[in-house]
């Protein structure tokens, strides 16, 4: 028996109930400590709390300790290869846009060896939650310097400090035309994260959330250790994310336009230089997915039609006089 | 004016500067002898760069065409008939030695009294060095008789050609008007009244200057035919084969076949996605095949160097993919616009690791077509990476082949979607065949995560050395089964014999007309075509061991016993002999050569006579 899209609609809109055992294959197998587990946790809870059935979920994911991702997660999956999640994903936006797409990387993985695929998806604006998670570092080939490390870290392959100011993700999301959705929030604070993924979650378009975390292992200090002090600022607006401030101490909350693109370039050109933004860095609802735009063109044809089509232009390639 | 002589045959070629219209002149010229229904092949003379410097002879540009009174399947040989806008384009021509000791050129006479001295100087050359040769020079003037219809002689001259071989060749003048009328409906009228003149005038012009002109008849009995190149060919065929996406990224000479996709695929409700890289190109097809959509990738070596990683994961997701490949000169850049058969060990083995995949090449435009539907149907039974290796001939040339019957099979085709029995696995592997049942996103209970690291029945990571071996067996064992399936072969001529060729690909055209002339001298000489060159087809030992000797011909590379270094123990193979050898512990010889440009039968001709003569020595010691 198969189930038409009218059945698939129906089932949608039936009642179920979700536990998080639902959204779970098995515990995850990262490092004590790791962000990961909070951000797993964040986005199973949300699921939960949304009540979304796990087969229509698809989680693509890259390759490096984040990109495990999907193992963990009860839906489909693809763990993909090094820097190339978001090709995966926009084939499966293209060819399912029904489904409910995340893709997760890591920061060496989506803006380095990604990075083509990245800037280029984020102007498709394929209907996708983008989850990178940023600790700073390449953790599962143990402790290379990665594009978003801060000058003078010190790696295997900087071991007297890194060379380069960081990569600022931020900044350069908002120079891509199409960009919908920036955001971030970081992996000790749950609350916020959970919110975050939620509103990204609710967006149709590429929601792309910064997720700032750090890596018990090879780089425990990255964000202050994610510490009560890190120095953070939540952004606040009507329809940006609600403030939660968890176990930081002194963050400031400052109102934020996150419609305002000049307003938003400003929040990110300062990100590394003073507090690191959380929460709504840029939301325009009304950018057009990459599907959208592509399918409003397409012909709707069934087979008979089609095959009278194409023996039409073989009519245009026949030589009978 | 004299009869007309009949002739069998004849290759025409028109030559300009690039941009000046001999390759719109060639085409058109072609097209009408279809329509008049001769059989064709075309060949495009293409510079590598768009407006390389003119009156050079790296501006060449043109088509050549080979016409004849029966279906042809290559190129031919030398070429008969030039029709030169200059001396250099001609020039370009007699140095890469495409002309016939004996061919008629017809060239403009306004550069025998331009203003430029060295240009006239050249001209006389180039000329008297040809007529020395034994070639016939027809001077005409072709520019002026132009100028007299239009305003733009440069611009309206590919109308003119066009209408002045009418003449040659004894086209009917009005069915070429109305076929060019066709070409042009779009047009304004005043534009279309224009072409008209032109052709028009170029034939009056014929009449006046040629004393001689050529009648190749039309071949009797055929049904009906469709004339395409065949990088259109796979754009037809991949909608034939009930394709969905196109993922690509410009490449030559692959492009065209998107360009074909992308002029019609939305009417077909499909798409033509040009991603940012070769990489994401084949990523998103294979997401595209994963979730449930079909989709195919085409690329040209360079292309298909990037993709390896990719086309590793898909065998080992075993996500269904076909992926073309329309070969060019390599390595590197190499030759981007001609062809060349170098990519035939990448196809076969390139990949981290061992990933077993199948790899079939088209032999003839027609093949082109009809392998994409084959192509996709064994990608999707076997949840294969299917490699389609065609090449910038096929790509390129033009040939003339029955009209394909359109059936519905393939063609959209409902996703299902329904629940799956608990406990379904993702790898649920036949343990006889390696087969096993795709579950696509969206199934209830069908949770299953795809990755490239090794795993098990049911898609979980696993490291164990069982897991592993087991994998690769199901992954290979797949391939067996498939060679089960195929059938041994054609052998072109006897069963035994002095000499097998054997070919694969584009070649096949040039090889096969060649062993029909050398079997027509009582040379017993027979010829293969293998289509399948992963898994290899059966019975191909049996069939070599009837034969004295077995060699592959074919459009790449090898060492050539005989020169400086070269013995039989580092003596590096042709590619298909490197793998028939491997496989068949047969003492299979090759003769490879990269010219950039297809084989001609009289190139094989040369060497079957030669390894038999051989061969004949040797039984004599």
């Amino acid at each position: 028996m198969s189930l038409t899209i009218d059945d698939f609609v129906q089932k949608e809109e039936s009642t179920c109930s979700y536990g998080m055992d639902d959204y779970t294959t098995e515990a995850a197998r990262w490092c004590k400590g790791c962000g990961g587990h909070g951000a797993l946790g964040a986005l199973q809870r949300m699921l939960r709390d949304n009540q979304v059935h796990p087969e229509e979920v698809v989680c693509v994911s890259g390759i490096g300790c984040s990109s495990r991702f999907p193992h963990y997660l009860r839906a489909y999956g693809f763990h993909t290869l090094h820097g190339r999640a978001l090709p995966v994903s926009v084939g499966v936006s293209l060819a399912r846009p029904e489904l409910k797409l995340l893709t997760v990387m890591g920061d060496g993985d989506c803006f380095s060896i990604g990075g083509n695929h990245w800037l280029h998806t984020l102007r498709y604006n394929i209907n996708s939650m983008v989850m990178v998670l940023d600790n700073e570092i390449y953790a599962l080939t143990k402790k290379q310097v990665s594009p978003t490390s801060r000058i003078g870290t010190v790696s295997n392959t900087s071991p007297r400090g890194s060379y380069l100011e960081p990569l600022n993700p931020l900044s350069v999301a908002l120079g891509i035309s199409n960009i919908s959705f920036i955001a971030q929030t970081a992996s000790w604070l749950p609350g916020h994260m959970q919110a975050t993924l939620e509103k990204a979650w609710k967006h149709k378009g590429l929601a792309f959330v910064r997720i700032l975390q750090r890596c018990p292992v090879f780089m425990p200090n990255a964000f202050q250790g994610g510490s009560v002090d890190f120095p953070g600022k939540f952004l606040e607006s009507p329809e940006g994310i609600p403030v939660d401030k968890g176990i930081l101490r002194d963050a400031p909350v400052v109102a934020h336009d996150p419609r305002n693109i000049n307003a938003a370039q400003a929040v990110a050109a300062n990100s590394h230089m003073e507090k690191e933004p959380l929460g709504l860095i840029y939301y325009n609802p009304e950018v057009p997915t990459y599907s959208d735009i592509r399918y409003s063109k397409v012909a709707t044809v069934d087979r008979k039609a089609k095959a009278k089509l194409l023996d039409d232009y073989l009519t245009r390639y026949s030589v009978e006089s | 004016m004299k009869e007309p002589i009949q002739l069998k045959e004849h290759i025409v070629e028109i030559v300009s500067d690039a941009g000046e219209g001999a390759q719109k002149a060639g085409t058109t010229f072609a097209e009408l002898c279809a329509k008049s229904g001769n059989g064709l092949w075309t060949v495009e003379i293409i510079p590598s760069e768009i407006q390389p410097p003119p009156h050079t002879v790296g501006s060449a540009s043109g088509n050549r065409i080979r016409l004849s009174s029966r279906p042809v399947t290559n190129g031919g040989d030398l070429t008969n008939l030039v029709v030169a806008f200059n001396e250099m384009a001609l020039l370009s021509r007699i140095q890469v030695g495409a002309l016939a000791p004996d061919v008629i050129v017809i060239i403009d006479n306004m550069w025998a009294t331009h203003a430029d001295p060295q240009i006239c100087k050249q001209y006389r050359e180039v000329l008297d060095s040809l007529s020395t040769q034994g070639g016939q020079v027809w001077e005409l003037p072709i520019d002026a008789a132009c100028a007299k219809v239009t305003d733009d002689s440069a611009k309206g001259k590919n109308m003119f050609i066009v209408g002045m071989l009418s003449c040659l060749y004894n086209k009917d003048l009005e069915v070429a008007k109305s076929f060019v009328r066709g070409i042009f409906a779009k047009k304004p009228p005043a534009v279309i009244q224009k072409n008209m003149d032109l052709i028009e005038a170029g034939y009056v012009f014929g009449m006046n200057h040629f004393s001689q002109t050529f009648v190749v008849a039309p071949v009797k009995g055929l049904p009906e035919q469709v004339a395409m190149n065949g990088n259109t060919a796979i754009a037809l065929g991949s909608i034939a084969a009930g394709y969905e996406l196109c993922s690509m990224y410009p490449i030559t000479p692959a492009t065209s076949a998107s360009h074909e996709l992308a002029a019609f695929f939305e009417d077909f409700g499909g798409l033509v996605h040009q991603a940012e890289d070769e990489i994401a190109a084949v990523g998103v097809a294979i997401g595209s095949n994963w979730a449930g959509k079909p989709a195919l990738t085409i690329t040209s070596g360079p292309g298909m160097a990037l993709k390896t990683e990719f086309l590793g994961l898909t065998v080992m997701t075993e996500t269904p993919l076909v992926c073309v490949n329309v070969q060019r000169g390599g390595p590197s850049t190499g030759l981007p616009t001609k062809v060349e058969q170098g990519d035939l060990l990448n196809a076969l083995f390139a990949s981290p690791g061992d990933a077993p995949k199948v790899v079939m090449a088209p032999s003839s435009i027609e093949e082109c077509y009809h392998i994409m539907p084959l192509a996709r149907k064994i990608s999707e039974e076997f949840r294969a990476l299917v490699i389609v290796l065609s090449d910038a001939n096929l790509a390129t040339g033009r040939q003339l082949f029955a009209r394909p019957k359109v059936v519905e099979d393939m063609l959209t085709t409902p996703l299902d979607l329904s629940p799956v029995e608990a406990g379904a696995k993702p790898f649920d592997w036949d343990l006889e065949t390696g087969l096993s049942q795709r579950i696509l996103p969206g199934r209830p209970n069908g949770m299953w995560v795809a990755t490239g690291l090794n795993h098990n029945e049911a898609g979980k990571i696993n490291y164990l050395a069982e897991s592993n071996q087991k994998g690769m067996t199901m992954r290979s064992r797949k391939l067996a089964v498939l060679q089960s399936t195929l059938k041994a072969p054609e052998i072109f001529g006897e069963a035994e014999g002095d000499l097998l060729i054997v070919g694969w690909g584009s070649t096949r055209g040039a090889i096969w007309e060649a062993v029909e002339r050398a079997q027509a001298e009582g040379l017993r000489v027979s010829a293969m075509n293998i289509q399948f060159i992963s898994p290899l087809p059966p019975g191909i030992k049996a069939a070599f061991q009837k034969f004295k000797k077995v060699m592959t011909v074919e459009l790449n590379y090898c060492d050539r016993m005989g020169d400086p270094y070269i013995t039989e123990e580092n003596r590096r193979y042709a590619q298909l002999a490197i793998i028939l050898r491997a496989n068949t512990l047969v003492d299979v010889d090759c003769w490879g050569m990269v010219p950039g440009r297809p084989l001609m039968p009289c190139e094989v001709h040369g060497v079957i006579r030669q390894e038999i003569q051989a061969l004949k020595t040797k039984k004599g010691i």
